[in-house]
């Protein structure tokens, strides 16, 4: 039965993105040129050469890691638009944690590493504490929690440890002791990568295999059901946001120290807004969660190697994101074949009973 | 200090601050509808670009302003309307289907600008046009007050007018009242034969509506042209000033007022030593606040409530 609802979920979900592939290649035949050039980059572009497959794999890790933060607040029936600050604030703490503390090699990286996740974590905490003691929305406070901590980081980037002698806005350079190493010359693809499995493998253990993680399935179920088995939800709704924050604390510091080296955003990057794409597509199952980043990170890196080579420009992606989140998410989208589904199987019970 | 004061009270000082919170106001006058009906709509910042993007074109295409913003005003309400077919038909969670549209909108925008005109991100090569600003009579002439008030972009005027008739509509019309109770109580409203389907669609269309004025003015008065994520957020600044504002007209435009005059202030801040990044922190803690403080009032009403509910009992 479990098993069926399984079946049916991923086989919907992979519909809905075939549609939404379908209409993409819709869309390249009615603008382009040289549709069939256009596809081929589209599709096969991101393996061609080592760099582009680096590239694919680089762009992966932030979107692992925000989606594990958002699927870990949806799991608990709360919502995290704010992964976009954690992140953010994250790259800050890590920034500065690198320019200020001179730690020996190895541990300064997990210092780093450990001061973005306290970083993101603190402004989770702040969204999750409003909820639980005074039931403020946390969709507002997290929205507002995104611009506070933007400001606050540019603040401490640009008047505090930012590179006069760089042309652009940016800090000074972080020393080699704090970097994630590359791995994988001539690629950039860095020790990121084992944040990120680690990350996997540690959520998936504690959404399912731990008390608290049960508890914030639970939460996330049925909240008033949760309350009377005698879970405390006002702790569940502050840890999920805390341990949510810290995880997009990582995916701020993985992009800096593993890939610029310093911090050069002046805009809030968009990978929080990703996070929430990847969470839907992988259902907020943590093992999923790869699955949909290292997906979309693929049909990005393929639609930007599709408009350096022919005549279609890079953002017709957004409109197959979108169109993706809108029917994985439509309760109704293929709801009547899955009622027929279950009419048959209930019927072939019947008879044979 | 000294130069901050005189910043403030210059007459530029109150003719920008009318001038940046125009987008704002419209942004949110258009969250206020469609919250009360029930419905949060994430997804202003991109009915905001979709219009944006839409004026250029089509003022470019017809060669007229008023016809742009008719186009871009189109644009704006069938795609709200196009995010609540799949909320309200399709059983979308409101808050992806928003968050769908801004991603669809952000990307979308810019492939549309590129395959119409050829620009890459920016509409430089059209020839767009811009909605006329205006000099009221006999306001004008009158010293310090003129110059703030007057010579603004017509659409400026229309937002003030538009936060008159948002609270007519919602607090003086049957419909309005319908609207609300909708919001209130889905299932009382459906009992007294209201449909909820049918409110929920009317006030996401006039939520699209009013984003896409805002929307309208950026590319047509604010500035000249469209650009990538103009936005900047505004379209989530709308959602912060109508909480701010208690989801009710009239704070609201206060609240957008609070948000302009701070964006404003941070552009005097930039010469002096106050950092500007703190400036236009304020809004946003402030409405943190309003929320906290909001929140803990609607839950020790609802636990006194409750305690007077057992004394009875």
């Amino acid at each position: 039965m479990i098993r069926r609802e399984l079946v049916f979920e991923i086989g919907r979900t992979l519909i809905a993105i075939m549609l939404a592939l379908l209409l993409g290649f819709i869309i390249i035949l009615l603008v382009s040129e040289e549709p069939l050039e256009a596809f081929q980059h589209f599709v096969l572009g991101p393996l061609t050469t080592t760099r582009r497959i680096g590239n694919w794999i680089e762009a992966t890790i932030p979107l692992v890691l925000t989606g594990l933060a958002v699927s870990i607040a949806f799991q608990a029936g709360q919502f995290n638009i704010g992964a976009e600050g954690q992140l953010f604030f994250g790259a800050v703490t890590a920034t500065i944690v690198g320019i200020s503390f001179p730690l020996p090699m190895y541990v300064h990286v997990l210092v780093a590493l450990l001061g973005a996740m306290l970083g993101g974590a603190l402004v989770g905490a702040i969204s999750g504490l409003m909820k639980a003691r005074w039931g403020a929305s946390e969709l507002v406070s997290s929205l507002m929690l995104n611009y506070v901590f933007y400001r606050f980081g540019l603040y401490l980037i640009n008047h505090h440890f930012r590179d006069p002698n760089a042309g652009a806005m940016v800090s000074y350079r972080l020393p080699e002791t704090v970097w994630l190493q590359w791995i994988w010359p001539p690629t950039r693809v860095h020790w990121g990568l084992w944040v990120a499995i680690v990350a996997i493998i540690f959520s998936y253990l504690f959404i399912y295999r731990t008390r608290w993680g049960y508890a914030l399935r639970m939460t996330g179920l049925n909240k008033d059901f949760a309350a009377y088995a005698g879970i405390s939800v006002t702790a569940v709704v502050i840890y999920s946001q805390v341990i949510s924050g810290a995880i997009a604390g990582l995916a701020g510091a993985a992009d800096v120290l593993g890939l610029y080296r310093r911090f050069q955003w002046q805009m809030l990057p968009g990978y929080g807004f990703d996070g929430i794409i990847i969470a839907t597509l992988a259902r907020n199952h943590p093992l999923g969660v790869p699955i949909a980043a290292l997906f979309l990170a693929y049909i990005r890196s393929g639609a930007s190697i599709m408009s350096r080579m022919t005549d279609v420009s890079s953002e017709m992606v957004a409109i197959i994101q979108g169109i993706m989140i809108l029917l994985v998410t439509a309760q109704a989208f293929l709801s009547k074949w899955h009622h027929r589904a279950v009419v048959k199987e209930a019927k072939r019970h019947g008879l044979n009973a | 200090m000294g130069s901050m004061l005189r910043g403030i009270f210059s007459v530029g000082f109150g003719y920008s601050m009318l001038r940046v919170t125009t987008p704002i106001l419209f942004a949110a006058l258009g969250a206020v509808v469609s919250e009360r009906a029930g419905v949060v709509n994430i997804g202003l910042e991109g009915i905001m670009l979709i219009s944006g993007v839409s004026g250029v074109l089509f003022s470019a295409w017809t060669g007229s302003a008023w016809l742009g913003l008719l186009g871009a005003l189109l644009m704006s309400i069938l795609f709200a309307l196009f995010m609540g077919y799949f909320h309200i038909k399709l059983g979308t969670d409101i808050i992806l289907a928003g968050i769908a549209l801004n991603v669809i909108a952000s990307g979308g925008t810019v492939f549309v600008l590129y395959v119409a005109s050829g620009d890459r991100g920016i509409s430089s090569s059209l020839a767009s046009k811009v909605m006329p600003t205006i000099s009221l009579p006999v306001i004008s002439k009158i010293p310090v007050l003129g110059p703030i008030v007057s010579g603004h972009n017509v659409l400026t005027y229309f937002a003030l007018l538009a936060v008159i008739a948002v609270w007519y509509f919602m607090y003086k019309t049957p419909v309005g009242l319908r609207l609300r109770a909708v919001g209130e109580s889905p299932d009382s409203a459906a009992s007294v034969g209201i449909s909820v389907e049918r409110m929920r669609f009317l006030a996401l269309g006039i939520s699209g509506l009013l984003a896409g004025f805002g929307g309208a003015h950026l590319s047509m008065g604010y500035v000249s042209w469209f650009s990538r994520d103009m936005t900047a957020g505004r379209g989530f600044i709308g959602l912060a000033a109508s909480a701010l504002g208690g989801v009710h007209p009239i704070g609201t435009a206060i609240a957008s007022l609070f948000f302009g005059f701070a964006d404003a202030l941070s552009n005097y801040m930039q010469s002096l030593s106050i950092p500007s990044e703190f400036v236009q922190m304020i809004p946003y803690l402030a409405t943190l606040f309003g929320l906290g403080i909001f929140a803990r009032q609607q839950m020790a009403k609802s636990q006194k409530g409750k305690k007077q509910a057992k004394e009875v009992a």
